[in-house]
C-alpha cells in the first residue's frame, strides 16, 4: 500500500448517464470518512450523448487543483477507456465494462476525428489492436491494474433480487454500480458509501433503494472477486471534517448573494452562469434572524440586455440586485454598464467566463474576459472588477462586490470562470460573521434638507465627497431624475463644459477613493513560500489553486517562491502589487489565456517586466502537475519565455 | 394632504421639442392624468427611451428616468418587479420601442408587469433628422428620406397583440382629453397596457400630418373629414369579462389594427383583466413576494450584520 490517502480519480460515461450523481456520491463519501475534496466536471456542449467525466481529487490536506495522472478510473462505457487510460498511473486502477472488451475505437461514434486519430497512433505505434482490449493491455504493459465487471448480468442480478423486472430503470444504476465498485476496491466502509448515496439522492426516496441496493451488489462482488491487496490504493477513515461543506463554485457564490442581502436576480440562460441562478430561485424564501421570512426574487428575461437593464430598473428601488451571465452574455450587457456608471447605480454582474471568441467553447474554461471587463461600454465611467481564485473566496466576493457596489454606487463586475462554477470542494463551513456596508444609502429624506434647485434633491451632489446620498426612487422630498445624457446635480440633461468636467471628476473620482479604502488584503493575496523568495509568480482567478499546489511542491525540493494573486482587477491596485513585486528576480505570469492580459495589465500600471509568461487556451483548467513542470523548466532556465501548457482531454 | 394641482407635475426644465411638435398634447395628458388621479408626486416614476420622447421624463415633476435606446420596458419592468407600489409609467418613441427594442416589447407582453407604456408613434426617428422609423409604411418617403422606404411597417396594435399585452388602445396626440382618459385607463389597468399614440413630427414627417390626419391630403387639399373616429362610437367594447371572449374579439381587433388611410380607430382594443399579472405570477411561487417585494425587504440589522440565514442551505452541504 504505497499510494494511502491520497488519490486522484475519475469517472467518466455518456452525458446524461448519471455522471455528475455519480461523482458527487464518491466525493460525499470520500469525504464523510475524513479526506479533503477537489472535483473538477467537464463536459461537451450537449445534452446527452457525448463524452462527459469529473475528475476527483481526494487528499488528506485541503486541495483545490487536479493532477494530469490517474490513478483509478471509473468507467461504464468504451470511450471513458479510450480517452483516458494512457492517463493512469503505473500501478493505477481501470474499472470497465467486460462485455465491451472488443468494441473498437471506430464503433464509438462520438470520439471526435482528431482524438480518434491520436488514440488509434498511440495504440498502433505501441503495437496494440485498436480496440478496447487493446487500450487495457496497453494500460497493463504500463503497470495499470483493469477490472472487468459484467455490468449487465450484474444488474440483471439486482433486478432479480428486487423481484423488478423492469431492466430499462434499473441501467441507470450502472454509474454507482461503477463508484461502489471502486470504493470498494478502496477499502472504504459500505455504510459510508450508502450515507453518501441518501445524502445526494435524499430527496427521492425510490431511488434511494434502488440505488442502495445496486451499489451493495457490486460492493460484495468486488469484495468476494478481487483481491484488494492487489491494489496499491486505499483510503483509511481519518478524523471527520467538523463542520465541513462539498459545494460548488456556483453554489458558493449564490449563497453569498443571498446572505449578502441580494434580493433581486436577473439571467438569460447561458453555460455556465444558469446554475447559480437557478440554486438561487430554488431557495427564494430566505430564513432571517427575526423569524420572518425575506425572499429573492429570480427573473429570466428575453435577453442579457433585459437581464441588466432590468437589474438596474430594480437597483434604483434600493434593493441589492445582480445578474449573471458569461462571455456572450456580457457582451450585450456593454452599453447598460455605462448608463449603471453614469448614473451611478449599484449593480453586481457575476461573470462566469468560458472560452471565447463568439460562441468558443462553450462548457470550456478560459480566463480571456479580462480586459474586456475593465474596459466594457463605451466612453469613461468607474467600475470595479474583482476576481475570486477558488470557491470559498465566490462566496466571500459575492458579499463584498454588493458592499463595494453600494459604498462606490457603481458596477461591480464579479469574475468568476467555468472551473470554479462546476468545480466542486470540501470548504470549511461559510461564516455568517460579516459586513454588509451600504455606503450613503438613506431611506428618507428631510424636507428641510432639500436643496439645489427649485428645492430639488440632488442626486449627484457636488461637494467634497464624490460619493453622493442615495435614495430609492419612491423616497418623499427626493425627487431626481437619471439619464444617460451627461447631467445636473438634479439629473437633468446638461451639455455645458464646465458641469461636463465636474460631473466626470466626481464620477472618475471614486475610482481613487476605492484604491485608498478597500483593504490591501481585498487587492492583492500575497503567498510566500520560503522566506525572501525571489521567484515571484503573478496571477489571478482559479489558477490560484494549481500554483499553490505547484509551489509548495517545489518549496519542499528547496525552492522558494511567492505569488501575488491579484483580486482587485480594476481599479488596479499599483501600489499594493509594486510592494511584493520589489524584491523579485523574475517574474512569471500564469493565466489561462492567450495574450497574458494580467501581464499587459501589471506592465501598463508598475512597469514592471514580466520575464516568463506561462499560458493555457485549449479549454481545459491548468492543472498542478503542468504547472509544477513549466515552473521547473523555467528554474532551470528554460529559453522558451512563452511556455504554452495543453494538458486535459 | 393638499390637493395637487396640474401646474405641480411640471418642471421648469426647458422644453426643445420643435414649434408645434406632437410630442407636447402627450406631455400634457400625462401631466393632467398624474393630477386629476391626484398621484403622490414621490409614488409616480416616468421611465423612458432614447429620442425626442425620451425626454419627456424631465419636464414632469415625478420621478424620471431617462433610460437607454430600446430598453425603457426592462428598466421599467426591473423598478416595478422591484417595488409594485410605484405609479411606473413607461414611454419611448416608435423606433426606440418598435425597432432597436421590438424584442423588449414582445418579451414584455409575455410578463404582464402591471405597467402602462406609451409609444409616441410619429413613423419617423425625429432626433436623428428623420430616417424611416419601423411604423412608416413600404414605399412612403418623408421629407429626409433620400429614396421610398424599402421596408415595410410594423403593426403595433396586432404586435401587441400577439405578444399578449393585456390592454391596447389607440389615441392622438391633438384629441388631448381622449389622449388623457385613455391613459388613466391604462395606468388603471391591472397587467401590461399598451397606449400607440399617433403623433404627427412637424419637421419630417410631411406625410401624415396634423392637417393629414384633419382629412386634408398633401396631393388633394380638398377636405374629406377627420380621418380619424372612435371605435366606442361604432358600439365595440374590448373589454373581456369571459376567456372566451379573446378569441371572439381577435377578428375585430386585427381588422381594426389593419384600417389606415380614410379610417384610422381609435379607442381601446382590447382590455383582458383575467390573465395574472406577472406580480400574481411571482407569488404563486414566492408566497412572501407581494407582503414584502425585494425593495421592502430589510438585509442587515443596525450592527450592519446579515440578517439572513444560511444555515438551512448550508445544512444540506454538510459533508457529515
Amino acid at each position: 500500500m504505497s499510494n494511502v490517502n491520497s488519490i486522484s480519480w475519475l469517472i467518466g460515461g455518456p452525458q446524461g448517464s448519471g455522471i455528475d450523481s455519480a461523482a458527487n456520491i464518491f466525493a460525499k463519501t470520500c469525504a464523510k470518512e475524513g479526506f479533503h475534496i477537489f472535483g473538477k466536471r467537464e463536459f461537451y456542449s450537449n445534452i446527452k450523448g457525448e463524452h462527459s467525466y469529473f475528475t476527483i481529487r481526494v487528499s488528506e490536506k485541503p486541495v483545490n487543483s487536479h493532477l494530469e495522472e490517474i490513478n483509478m478510473l471509473v468507467s461504464y462505457d468504451a470511450e471513458t477507456v479510450f480517452r483516458h487510460a494512457d492517463r493512469v498511473s503505473s500501478g493505477g486502477v481501470i474499472i470497465y465494462d467486460s462485455s465491451l472488451a472488443e468494441t473498437t475505437l471506430v464503433e464509438v461514434p462520438t470520439i471526435d476525428f482528431e482524438a480518434s486519430n491520436r488514440i488509434r497512433k498511440l495504440l498502433e505505434d505501441s503495437g496494440h489492436s485498436v480496440n478496447l482490449s487493446g487500450m487495457l493491455e496497453f494500460a497493463k504493459s504500463r503497470g495499470c491494474i483493469v477490472y472487468g465487471l459484467p455490468y449487465f448480468e450484474m444488474i440483471e442480478a439486482v433486478a432479480k433480487k428486487m423481484n423488478d423486472p423492469k431492466l430499462s430503470k434499473l441501467a441507470r444504476v450502472v454509474n454507482v454500480m461503477a463508484i461502489s465498485a471502486s470504493i470498494s476496491l478502496l477499502g472504504i466502509k459500505k455504510n459510508t458509501l450508502t450515507s453518501a448515496i441518501q445524502d445526494v439522492f435524499g430527496s427521492k426516496p425510490k431511488l434511494v433503494t434502488i440505488n442502495i441496493e445496486a451499489a451493495e451488489f457490486a460492493y460484495s462482488q468486488m469484495s468476494t472477486k478481487f483481491d484488494p491487496k492487489d491494489i496499491k490504493y486505499e483510503i483509511t477513515p481519518k478524523d471527520a471534517l467538523q463542520d465541513y461543506l462539498l459545494v460548488s463554485g456556483s453554489q458558493a457564490a449564490a449563497i453569498g448573494k443571498i446572505l449578502g442581502g441580494c434580493r433581486f436576480q436577473t439571467y438569460y440562460p447561458i453555460t455556465p452562469a444558469s446554475d447559480e441562478s437557478e440554486f438561487l430561485e430554488s431557495n427564494q424564501i430566505i430564513d432571517q434572524v427575526n423569524g420572518k421570512n425575506g425572499s429573492m426574487v429570480v427573473v429570466q428575461t428575453e435577453d442579457e440586455i433585459a437581464a441588466v437593464t432590468m437589474a438596474i430598473g430594480a437597483s434604483l428601488t434600493g434593493v441589492r440586485t445582480a445578474t449573471a451571465t458569461s462571455g456572450p452574455g456580457f457582451s450585450l450587457m456593454a452599453e447598460a454598464l455605462g448608463w449603471a456608471g453614469m448614473n451611478e447605480v449599484p449593480l453586481v454582474v457575476t461573470m462566469y467566463q468560458r472560452v471565447g471568441p463568439s460562441t468558443g467553447l462553450p462548457t470550456r474554461h478560459e480566463q480571456s474576459d479580462l480586459l474586456f471587463a475593465i474596459n466594457a461600454g463605451h466612453g469613461e465611467f468607474p467600475k470595479i472588477v474583482l476576481a475570486s481564485g477558488d470557491i470559498e473566496e465566490s462566496f466571500y466576493d459575492s458579499i463584498k462586490a454588493f458592499n463595494f457596489a453600494e459604498i462606490y454606487q457603481l458596477p461591480v463586475i464579479h469574475l468568476l470562470d467555468k472551473a470554479i462554477s462546476s468545480s466542486i470542494k470540501t470548504c470549511k463551513r461559510f461564516s455568517n460573521e460579516l459586513k454588509i456596508e451600504r455606503g450613503k444609502f438613506k431611506n428618507n429624506i428631510d424636507k428641510n434638507d432639500v436643496v439645489g434647485a427649485a428645492g430639488h434633491f440632488q442626486r449627484f451632489k457636488l461637494d467634497d465627497s464624490p460619493v453622493s446620498t442615495r435614495v430609492p426612487i419612491g423616497t418623499e422630498n427626493a425627487i431626481f431624475w437619471n439619464t444617460g445624457d451627461e447631467h445636473t446635480e438634479e439629473g437633468h440633461i446638461s451639455e455645458d463644459p464646465e458641469n461636463r468636467n465636474k460631473m466626470m471628476d466626481k464620477r472618475m473620482k471614486k475610482l481613487e477613493i476605492a484604491l485608498e479604502k478597500i483593504a490591501d488584503d481585498d487587492k492583492v493575496t500575497c503567498h510566500d513560500f520560503g522566506p525572501g523568495a525571489k521567484n515571484v509568480i503573478i496571477s489571478w482567478g482559479s489558477t490560484k489553486g494549481a500554483i499553490l499546489e505547484a509551489i509548495e511542491k517545489l518549496s519542499e525540493e528547496g525552492n522558494k517562491f511567492r505569488f501575488i494573486q491579484v483580486r482587485l482587477l480594476h481599479p488596479f491596485p499599483t501600489e499594493t502589487v509594486k510592494k511584493f513585486l520589489v524584491d523579485a528576480n523574475q517574474v512569471i505570469d500564469v493565466e489561462m489565456n492567450y495574450t497574458s492580459q494580467l501581464a499587459s495589465l501589471v506592465q501598463q500600471n508598475t512597469g514592471t517586466r514580466i520575464d516568463y509568461k506561462i499560458v493555457k487556451y485549449n479549454g481545459r483548467p491548468m492543472s498542478t502537475t503542468e504547472i509544477y513542470i513549466a515552473l521547473k523548466a523555467i528554474l532551470s532556465g528554460t529559453n522558451e519565455r512563452r511556455i504554452i501548457l495543453d494538458g486535459g482531454t | 394632504m393638499a390637493e395637487l394641482k396640474l401646474a405641480d407635475y411640471k418642471t421648469t426644465v426647458h422644453n426643445d421639442w420643435c414649434p408645434g411638435c406632437g410630442d407636447f398634447g402627450i406631455l400634457n395628458a400625462i401631466q393632467m392624468a398624474l393630477s386629476e388621479m391626484q398621484i403622490p408626486r414621490h409614488k409616480a416614476v416616468i421611465f423612458s427611451g432614447i429620442g425626442c420622447s425620451g425626454k419627456t421624463p424631465h419636464f414632469i415633476n415625478v420621478y424620471g428616468i431617462h433610460t437607454l435606446h430600446g430598453r425603457v420596458l426592462p428598466f421599467a419592468q426591473g423598478a416595478k418587479i422591484a417595488n409594485p407600489d410605484l405609479e411606473i409609467i413607461a414611454v419611448g418613441g416608435d423606433g426606440d420601442g418598435l425597432g432597436i427594442g421590438a424584442g423588449h416589447f414582445v418579451g414584455a407582453g409575455r410578463k404582464n408587469v402591471d405597467i402602462p407604456y406609451l409609444i409616441f408613434n410619429n413613423e419617423v426617428y425625429g432626433l436623428t433628422k428623420g430616417q424611416a422609423s419601423p411604423t412608416l409604411r413600404l414605399g412612403e418617403k418623408t421629407k429626409s428620406l433620400v429614396s421610398p422606404n424599402t421596408s415595410n411597417s410594423v403593426n403595433p396594435i396586432a404586435l401587441a397583440f400577439v405578444s399578449g399585452f393585456t390592454f391596447i388602445a389607440r389615441s392622438y396626440s391633438y384629441d388631448v382629453k381622449h389622449l388623457k382618459d385613455t391613459i388613466q385607463r391604462a395606468i388603471k389597468h391591472k397587467g401590461l397596457a399598451f397606449v400607440d399614440v399617433l403623433q404627427p413630427c412637424p419637421t419630417y414627417d410631411d406625410i401624415h400630418t396634423r392637417e393629414w390626419f384633419q382629412g386634408k391630403n398633401k396631393l388633394e387639399p380638398q377636405t374629406t373629414g377627420p380621418r380619424i373616429y372612435k371605435i366606442e362610437d361604432t358600439g365595440y367594447d374590448g373589454t373581456i369579462s369571459d376567456e372566451s371572449e379573446v378569441s371572439k374579439k381577435m377578428p375585430k381587433i386585427l381588422e381594426f389594427s389593419a384600417e389606415w388611410g380614410d379610417k384610422i380607430p381609435i379607442g381601446i382594443f382590447y382590455q383582458n383583466e383575467l390573465v395574472p399579472t406577472y406580480h400574481q405570477r411571482i407569488a404563486e411561487n414566492n408566497k412572501e413576494y407581494l407582503a414584502s417585494p425585494p425593495s421592502r425587504q430589510e438585509i442587515s440589522d443596525n450592527d450592519k450584520k446579515p440578517i439572513a440565514r444560511i444555515d438551512r442551505i448550508l445544512d444540506k452541504l454538510k459533508v457529515n
